[in-house]
């Protein structure tokens, strides 16, 4: 019973992370079919701008509660800042070239990004464990969690819902889904499809920087963070298919969950779970869970 | 037909060149010009691949396979022979590409890409996570013996391995040139221009790139060998780990895939330009080699090799 219930919520404190980082990821794909490699750069950038904010708010003595605002604000600094210039200064010039230039196009850009992060913050680690700390602990069927980790279930929701809301029941969602269903077309009937594409990398990159934000009094933040992390977000966003929002909660949920069996009960079998998922869901169903099947042109 | 081809004497002039200047060059010129050919017998690999479209990011899964199916062999067989150990590399990485074959050739484009760093990514939790293996410091190598020929473990630059190198490496080169020059070769560019096609032709293409993922897994594998026998030593962040893989793909980009020479030319001048950034400079090394992607993608599509051919024909006037 006790090993069920951990099971159950680390599992879903997982998903729920894997949710928060993946879903920009899954928002960029669907929107401008680019697979942004740098979006580990941009999750390694939010966690070491929140890492060095919460380190000087905390040096300065204000109020303590105030560092949840500095982690959002750090993120969403980092995700306007770099997702311009990414977008504006560099895939700008490559649309219409083809899928696998573009990845290594993001890949070029993600290699540039780490080395930046070496000189602006250093090749030392960074701990900011204190907003996780703030929150205390609360016990769940007899055992203690940190209020911190299922507080990110909350931000999964919370996020999630923001773009589904904003895709499904707004105006620019509906300009989205034109672009999405077909771009030459959307162009025609006076979308500005520019101004949509900047718009969608920017929020993606805001995204996958919160996710790293509030991922970073978790761990310590050293360089090199972002690589497994834009390797977890695709195997998750492959399993629920790319491109499709709620594919990316089935498939952090499928993952986590998964993971965290592997965790309690076999831990040997940890590292092979997030993949043996992908591949089984892929050998069965090749467009993901969510996925649209694209027809073959002759 | 078009123009002569000159690939086959040109890289015998080249190796012939290679064997001549061994005593006239010193030590680290020797080490950089093999561990530069063994990096370009992966980027071989890799070229044979992107013919047909494809691009690894881990093809440092099967350098590290190569590298430490040899390492062991040696450590925990005893082999020592440089021929044995080189089958042992080879063997280990054919066969792990020939399994992972049969679920990566049903993927194109940025699946096979992600996949492929995917499964780097587990060998190299592994290697880390396995402590009989020295975890992230790795193990040393002893230096190989040549069919009974023991050097007496003198200075691991001597003539045989840097010989063998260059000689193993041409092979492989004429190798993969008759290879591409073959029906199944050009089946490679079909797949990549449109594949349901090919499909039409008569040919399977999961096949097809079944077979070439094992060659390029199979020149990975004994690009790692080489490189280990010549830095004796192994560790899974020199051979497995991403930003190796990601080497190995800025070379494929930079040399283009226009000749299978070209692959060498492109280790050599990254060999170099390693060899000052990362004494100079080590914390640029990175955003050298992400700049330098961005600018060969946007301006140079063809990669060094299609230079000779911009040059030709703007002394032509043609297009």
């Amino acid at each position: 019973m006790l090993t069920l219930t951990a099971i159950l919520v680390d599992g879903v404190v997982y998903a729920s992370w894997l949710f928060v980082v993946a879903i920009g990821l899954t928002l960029i794909y669907g929107v401008m079919n680019i697979l942004n490699i740098a979006h580990g750069s941009l999750y390694a950038l939010g966690a070491y701008a929140a890492a060095w904010a919460v380190g000087e708010y905390f040096a300065a003595g204000y109020p303590p509660f105030g560092s949840f605002a500095v982690l959002l604000l750090a993120a969403i600094a980092v995700g306007l800042l770099f997702g311009l210039v990414i977008e504006r200064g560099v895939l700008k010039w490559m649309y219409g070239r083809d899928e696998i230039v573009i990845v290594l196009v993001t890949y070029a850009v993600f290699l540039i990004l780490e080395d930046v992060m070496k000189l602006v913050w250093g090749v030392e680690s960074y701990m900011p464990y204190q907003p996780r700390y703030l929150l205390g602990n609360v016990d769940i069927g007899g055992l203690p969690f940190v209020v911190y980790d299922l507080a990110l279930v909350g931000l999964a929701v919370v996020v999630g819902g923001a773009v589904w809301f904003g895709i499904n029941r707004t105006r620019p969602g509906k300009l989205l889904h034109a672009v999405i269903f077909d771009r030459e077309i959307a162009r025609a009937m006076g979308i500005n499809v520019t101004r949509v594409f900047t718009v969608t990398f920017v929020i993606g990159a805001v995204l996958g920087a919160l996710g790293g934000a509030f991922t970073a009094p978790l761990i310590s933040v050293v360089p090199g963070i972002g690589v497994e992390v834009i390797v977890l977000a695709f195997a998750v966003v492959v399993t629920g298919g790319l491109g499709s929002i709620e594919g990316a909660a089935v498939g952090a949920l499928i993952v986590g969950l998964g993971r965290a069996t592997a965790v309690h009960l076999l831990p040997q079998v940890e590292l092979f779970v997030v993949f043996g998922v992908m591949t089984l869901v892929l050998a069965l169903r090749p467009q993901g869970l969510f996925g649209r099947t694209v027809v073959r042109k002759i | 037909m078009t123009r002569a081809d000159y690939t086959v004497p040109g890289l015998t002039g080249a190796l012939l060149a290679l064997l001549a200047v061994h005593p006239f060059l010193p030590g680290w010129a020797l080490n950089t010009i093999g561990l530069s050919l063994a990096v370009g017998l992966v980027v071989l690999g890799m070229l044979v691949l992107k013919r047909a479209g494809l691009v690894s990011f881990g093809q440092g899964l099967y350098f590290g396979l190569g590298g430490y199916g040899a390492a062991m062999a040696g450590v925990f067989l005893g082999v020592t022979d440089f021929f044995l150990l080189c089958l042992f590399g080879v063997l280990a990485a054919g066969l792990v590409a020939f399994v992972l074959g049969f679920l990566l050739s049903r993927y194109r484009g940025i699946f096979f890409a992600m996949l492929s760093l995917a499964f780097s990514m587990i060998l190299y939790g592994l290697l880390v996570n396995s402590a009989a293996l020295g975890s992230t410091d790795g193990f040393g190598v002893a230096p190989p013996t040549y069919l009974g020929y023991d050097t007496g473990g003198g200075s691991r630059l001597g003539f045989l391995l840097y010989g063998l190198t260059c000689l193993l490496s041409f092979g492989c080169a004429v190798a993969v040139h008759r290879y591409l020059a073959s029906t199944m070769g050009y089946i490679g560019e079909g797949i990549r221009e449109n594949e349901v096609r090919v499909e039409y032709l008569g040919t399977s293409v999961r096949r097809a790139i079944h077979v070439k993922y094992v060659m390029a897994a199979a020149l990975a594998g004994l690009g790692g060998v080489l490189t280990v026998l010549f830095i004796g030593h192994v560790t899974p962040d020199d051979t497995v780990y991403w930003t190796r893989s990601g080497e190995f793909v800025f070379v494929t980009i930079l040399s283009g895939t226009g000749n299978v020479a070209a692959p060498f030319l492109g280790a050599i001048l990254f060999e170099l330009i390693r060899t000052y950034a990362l004494q100079y400079a080590p914390n640029f090394w990175q955003m050298l080699l992400g700049s330098t992607l961005l600018l060969v993608i946007l301006f140079l599509p063809g990669g060094l090799w299609s230079v000779g051919r911009l040059i030709r024909g703007r002394r032509h006037g043609g297009a």
